[in-house]
């Protein structure tokens, strides 16, 4: 079975992220870039449909040069191959854009499932895995804390906010993982040192038969309008304790509803 | 404390760190982050630790004699495997002495001295963590004099009988293994002697207060037969031993890089926040002091590890510039840990803060493999020409 995960590179969520004023899109010279959390999941998912089923895993990457260094760390966990398309005219694409660009970039490949995160922690639109099944015409199996491959028929939990449902689909089929999933492995040093002669290809826009005029900030289908910086926390409300103290928290958490 | 860790890096070692040498300690931090400081302070305050599990995480990630090549081994630049013991003693000097101990002394005392048949029976297992080694050199009354070792193997047809015992053996009683060195009528010659074998028991060093998050035991060995085939062919001589404490020096020499910044590191975050007289107390003069002289003092520690790696990786080390390389970081570690406990106040004698458990496991770094004094000396014979030892 041939495993593509789609791994995105986004600023290290435990840093101060921002937003660049000149065009509303993500600064990614601010802050170290890292691979998505929810995608580390996803890798070791794929790994583990390797392991089960045999076959490869390749890793899917759009974003700019530096994003190798997360191909890199993917190749080091134990992937077997990668693309990245990287092009200047990406910049600022949306997550409907990003999803031709990578629909167009599985054409290039043989490919039975591609594996993502459920959601991105830079942007958290959370969408991007649905756009790319309709885009593919393939099936949609979002939001899975379990996936079970067999022949053909791929079957998930779907996490929701009660339970999970049971949602099959055949192959070629796009899955989404939550972190609930697996635990995602420490890269080997095997991994690390062999990461390096691992193949990497690198996609432009033209290569994929994409029109420059199609991608990029210019010609996105959503658009981040106005931004602020949070605004400073609000100081709390200090409970002092004399003698009633538990009492007083007690009926706070009943004002708010919370017991 | 990646904020601390970054503004201690005053000279950007950091910018010159080869992309795959940046993974691996990269990949090693963020594991003792998730696996192994959550628990240090139960270790250390318990007086032990899950020694055979954390021996097969530390397999599985490839840290076991990752710079050994074959059988197993990962094959990585010794620079490399200093940067990675200077992660795990960020942690704690215990955990760094048990890979030490395993890939540095037992499994490089087999790599190097061991034949084809002791080397594909125990490197692999030990690699990943499987079988555990120790290595025996030191006795109660045969410290820095090896030479005046007591433990003596006879032979007896072919057979050789083994009687004696090694004292301070990190990882003793928890190994498959010993590497055990004794005195024979050819000279001293090492031995494989295997957990379970009639007449070899051990012993743990209980009441300790230092290196607490680590097995320290003794081997006693009492008649013990052992095969023609458990002899390390390799070694002839003090020479045997000597080797491997040269290479696991080495990794002292990088791995306390990683307590003395550790230590500093949360130091620097504690003063930043803990406020007497209406400011920081980062923001007197007194403390300042303190943080230049150490912030300084532990980038000598690391430029002297990084010269020393390049040495061993160009595969030109001689034994004196190890000699160096622990007689100048432990003792500058054990003295930035012992300032960073006076800025700390009350607060730096809990194990709520790392800096006194690194500063007396220090104590025990600084003499062993090769005390404090005797790689002074070796200093001293390298600059004048004349031996002191005696």
């Amino acid at each position: 079975m041939n495993i593509v995960v789609l791994v995105k590179q986004v600023p290290d969520t435990e840093a101060q992220r921002q937003l660049n004023p000149d065009d509303n899109t993500v600064d990614r010279a601010a802050v170290d870039p890292v691979i998505n959390y929810i995608d580390e999941f996803a890798i070791e998912e794929g790994l583990l449909l390797k392991e089960a089923h045999g076959g490869e895993v390749t890793i899917l990457t759009v974003g700019p040069e530096r994003a190798t260094e997360s191909i890199r760390k993917a190749l080091s966990m134990g992937a077997d191959k990668a693309i990245h398309v990287t092009d200047e005219a990406l910049h600022g694409s949306d997550a409907i854009q990003t999803a031709k660009v990578i629909a167009k970039a599985l054409g290039t490949i043989e490919w039975d499932v591609a594996v993502a995160g459920s959601e991105a922690t830079d942007s958290r639109s959370a969408i991007l895995p649905a756009l790319l099944a309709e885009a593919l015409g393939v099936a949609q199996l979002t939001q899975a804390r379990k996936v079970t491959v067999d022949g053909s028929t791929v079957t998930i939990e779907r996490v929701t906010d009660t339970g999970y449902e049971s949602v099959q689909g055949s192959t070629p089929a796009v899955i989404s993982v939550v972190e609930k999933i697996n635990d995602p492995r420490y890269p080997s040093f095997k991994g690390i040192m062999a990461a390096k002669s691992k193949p990497v290809t690198t996609l432009a826009l033209s290569d994929l038969g994409i029109d420059a005029g199609e991608a990029g900030l210019a010609n996105a289908w959503t658009q981040v309008v106005s931004f602020e910086n949070a605004p400073p926390r609000a100081a709390g409300q200090t409970v002092k304790d004399e003698g009633n103290g538990g009492g007083q928290i007690a009926d706070y958490l009943a004002s708010k509803k919370l017991i | 404390m990646t904020d601390a860790l970054d503004r201690l890096d005053l000279l950007d070692l950091d910018d010159d760190l080869a992309d795959e040498d940046r993974m691996l300690r990269d990949t090693v931090r963020k594991f003792a982050d998730d696996r192994l400081r959550p628990h240090i302070r139960q270790w250390f305050e318990d007086g032990t630790l899950p020694a055979r599990e954390l021996a097969q995480e530390f397999g599985a990630l490839g840290v076991l004699g990752m710079h050994l090549h074959g059988y197993g081994c990962q094959g990585a630049k010794p620079s490399q495997y200093g940067l990675v013991s200077a992660e795990i003693e960020a942690v704690d000097s215990g955990l760094r002495s048990l890979v030490s101990v395993q890939g540095s002394l037992a499994m490089y005392a087999i790599y190097a001295y061991g034949s084809d048949e002791q080397k594909q029976r125990w490197l692999p297992e030990m690699a990943k963590g499987n079988a555990i080694g120790c290595f025996g050199l030191t006795e109660a009354d045969s410290g820095s004099d090896p030479g005046s070792m007591r433990t003596r193997a006879r032979r007896d047809g072919s057979d050789w009988i083994l009687n004696g015992s090694k004292m301070w053996i990190t990882n003793g009683s928890i190994s498959d293994v010993a590497v055990v060195w004794a005195r024979t009528e050819e000279g001293v010659r090492g031995f494989l002697v295997e957990q379970g074998t009639p007449g070899f028991t051990t012993q743990d060093v209980h009441h300790k207060i230092s290196l607490r998050a680590s097995i320290t035991s003794e081997l006693i060995m009492n008649d013990v037969r052992l095969p023609a085939s458990a002899e390390l062919p390799g070694a002839q001589g003090l020479k045997g031993p000597l080797g491997c404490l040269t290479e696991a020096r080495f990794g002292i020499v990088c791995g306390v890089v990683g307590s003395a910044r550790d230590a500093l590191a949360s130091t620097l975050d504690y003063a930043g926040s803990r406020t007497q007289f209406g400011k920081p107390i980062a923001g007197f003069q007194l403390t300042q002091r303190k943080f230049a002289e150490m912030a300084v003092s532990l980038q000598q520690m690391q430029l002297t590890a990084r010269r020393l790696g390049e040495l061993k990786d160009a595969g030109r080390i001689k034994p004196h510039q190890v000699s160096f390389g622990k007689f100048a970081n432990v003792h500058a570690a054990l003295a930035i840990c012992r300032e960073s406990r006076s800025i700390l106040g009350g607060s730096g004698i809990t194990t709520e803060y790392p800096v006194l458990r690194h500063a007396v496991n220090l104590e025990t770094v600084y003499t062993y493999e090769g005390t404090h004094e005797v790689h002074t000396l070796v200093l001293g014979q390298e600059l004048t020409g004349l031996d002191a030892f005696r």
